[in-house]
């Protein structure tokens, strides 16, 4: 999920850099058993997943704890684990945006608004709510855009792991893709997405195992939190890395370049409620709920649990940057992605950049003479995790945090195909292929579409790799997609005017305007300045400005076009629209059970958190 | 999961049993033979005992209460 991720993907790790650890026996037993289990759980679920119902949408007989994990763990990839803990290196604390104002807000109004429409039309996917509400062009336009996204996104990020686990381990890359892959893939090919998100679930708990080691121990030799700060502030000569909100008044005042208004609007409302609302990768979890309640509520637990992950996440980061240390003693001090690869293996690319990291100036010349020395081992801002974990977990907590890894690399991965798949058989090969198969023959074109989905993630991971400049199109593919989305569905439910040619022209100029200022400020770098309104602005800005610019030109698209075109009757809307869908009443529940309840139990905590770090 | 079959939190369960062994054993043998790993920092605090511990006490938790054929 670029939109989510770090900027910089741990795909670009050169290679020729010592592996971090070495895994022992009970080290590799820990990771086989795990395997072990993920492959016998798709076994044990075949035999319930034979009709489409079962296998696309896990029978909706998920309660709401099993749809609410693993609605949060099929976005908790180990490529978003170490992004962002680099992320928190390099920016502090700001990065938790990305998991608080840019999830919180969006996840409680899917739960309490959205959900009852999703739930209520039946729908098997998002691009077949487009379909009810917009026609078939809209459904098709969205199904084809999610369904390449998908494969592409699965490619890169198999490929980025594996990449990460012959940095982290020295393992072959064929060895880690093979492996994962065919797990993945028989695991979802077997037991649909009743295994995947089983799986999940599964995956979500080992990764609290594996890395909330990490935090504590750190915590513990940092001298706590205020140790922490008194370190971090003697090393770092600011006191911005612990301040969310307050620094971001102006573009140049934080270390992000991003400016609050960004922060809300961008993040906060076009990538977020994008992001969490209308991607059918996470919306698909809440969809196989077992009642409206469960499905309701799902994302609500999943709400306090995002709220949490920082905690694994982005405080290793800010630990790492006191903690760790060369061999001599030294404060380690890790270096952005690009200057890494570019002087690991070394390129005339290295000199100039590495001047511009905080490294002595001894340092670099001994990186520049390929000297060795204590502090020439260089590794990038991504690094900081398995770092931290190479520094406290011995033998079987090592394997255990690897573990944690690979599992998220696993749900991720298991998260796009299974999407992938329904999407392809439902919205692609059933409306345009063939309409008139069996359940059974649609089951089966799911499972084979998992199998040929892998395949293909496969080859796009390595095409990928070999061209570089693919690779930004790659991550941006997501943050192009979704914001012109988002407008389309939000007016398609609240706005009962809007019609069936404004959403398709809407959602398909929406694309071509967010990959057009995509494309300018690739181009032309000085460009950003116009996106994100600011000379200070830096990339992550952009990401923030061009989704809420694309998000806006959308809704502005749908609204011109459906005041000159005739709305569809009323009747037609009903189940689709707020406003002329009567909701399902909802059985009397104790008031611990009541969705209202823990969404504003979850919003006081969200806004603690923020007051609490402003 | 809802419906028949084994439920999900009985798999986490063994799971989190047979790592929380494992953990726990090289833990208690790291302590009585006095040999910790190089590098590794805080070995002092004996985590893997605590923690295979941890895990070990959850995941029978969880077998208990979620064991297949339990009436709940």
């Amino acid at each position: 999920m670029s939109f989510l991720k770090a900027p910089a993907s741990p795909a670009l790790l050169a290679f020729s850099a010592a592996p971090l650890a070495h895994l022992r026996s009970l080290d590799i037993a820990v990771i086989a058993i795990y395997f072990a289990m993920v492959i016998w759980i798709g076994f044990y679920l075949k035999g319930r997943s034979n009709t489409g119902e079962e296998f696309f949408m896990a029978g909706r007989e998920m309660t709401a704890w099993i749809a609410g994990l693993s609605f949060v763990s099929a976005n908790l990839g180990s490529l978003e684990l170490m992004g962002w803990a680099g992320s928190a290196y390099q920016y502090g604390i700001l990065a938790t945006h990305w998991y608080w104002v840019g999830a919180i807000p969006a996840m409680l109004f899917l739960g309490l608004v959205m959900m009852p429409f999703y739930y209520v039309c039946k729908t098997h996917s998002v691009p077949g709510y487009l379909n009810l509400r917009y026609g078939e062009h809209a459904r098709v336009l969205a199904a084809i855009s999610f369904a390449t996204e998908m494969i592409l996104m699965s490619g890169v990020n198999m490929f980025a792991m594996a990449v990460v686990m012959k940095v982290v381990l020295g393992w072959s890359m064929t060895f880690s893709i093979v492996v994962s892959a065919c797990a993945v893939t028989l695991y979802v090919a077997l037991g649909g997405l009743r295994s995947a998100i089983f799986n999940e679930v599964l995956q979500f708990v080992l990764i609290w195992g594996g890395a909330l080691l990490v935090p504590i121990l750190g915590l513990i030799q940092a001298g706590g939190v205020d140790g922490l700060k008194r370190q971090i502030i003697a090393n770092m000569h600011s006191d911005s890395y612990f301040h969310l909100w307050r620094d971001t008044a102006h573009f140049a005042d934080n270390p992000m370049g991003v400016h609050w208004t960004g922060i809300v609007f961008g993040l906060g409302f076009a990538i977020s409620f994008g992001y969490w609302c209308t991607d059918f990768l996470v919306v698909q979890r809440v969809l196989a709920a077992h009642n409206l309640r469960a499905a309701r509520m799902a994302p609500i637990i999943g709400s306090f649990f995002k709220m949490a992950v920082p905690f694994i996440v982005i405080l290793p980061g800010l630990l790492g940057l006191v903690l760790l240390q060369n061999p001599d003693g030294s404060r380690m001090q890790l270096i952005p992605q690009d200057t890494w690869k570019a002087c690991v293996p070394m390129s005339s690319d290295c000199a100039p950049l590495l001047k511009q990291t905080s490294l002595s100036p001894a340092v670099q010349k001994d990186v520049l003479n390929q000297k060795e020395g204590p502090q020439s081992d260089l590794h990038s801002y991504n690094e900081v995790l398995p770092l931290m974990m190479v520094r406290y977990l011995g033998p079987g907590l090592l394997g255990l945090g690897i573990t944690a890894l690979i599992a998220g690399f696993m749900s991720g991965m298991a998260g796009n195909v299974s999407a992938f798949s329904t999407v392809w058989t439902y919205d692609l090969y059933k409306p345009l292929i063939n309409k008139k198969g069996t359940d059974n023959h649609y089951v089966m074109v799911g499972r084979l579409s998992i199998v040929f989905g892998v395949l293909v993630s496969i080859g796009a991971g390595y095409l990928v790799q070999r061209s570089h400049g693919i690779m930004d199109y790659v991550q941006a593919l997501f943050s192009i997609f979704i914001a012109p989305l988002l407008a389309t569905i939000l007016l398609g439910m609240f706005w009962k005017r809007a019609t069936r040619i404004a959403g398709f022209l809407g959602l398909l100029s929406g694309i071509i305007f967010s990959a057009s200022l995509f494309e300018w400020v690739h181009l032309y770098p000085a460009k950003l300045a116009y996106v994100a309104l600011s000379p200070d602005a830096k990339p992550m800005a952009e990401n923030v400005f061009r989704a809420l610019w694309a998000c806006l030109f959308t809704a502005i698209v749908i609204f011109v076009v459906s005041m000159f075109t005739k709305p569809r009757p009323v009747a037609e809307l009903e189940g689709l629209v707020y406003g002329v869908t009567p909701l399902p009443k909802e059985e009397p529940v104790p008031f611990y059970k009541n969705v209202w309840l823990w969404a504003t139990l979850a919003v006081c905590i969200f806004a603690a958190l923020n007051i609490l770090f402003w | 999961m809802h419906g028949s079959g084994i439920p999900i939190w009985f798999f986490i369960g063994v799971l989190l049993v047979t790592y929380g062994l494992m953990i726990l054993g090289y833990g208690v043998y790291e302590w009585h033979t006095g040999s910790y790993p190089p590098l590794v920092e805080l070995t002092n605090l004996h985590t893997p005992v605590w923690w295979g511990g941890l895990l070990t006490a959850l995941g029978v938790l969880y077998v208990v209460k979620f064991r297949p054929g339990r009436v709940r």
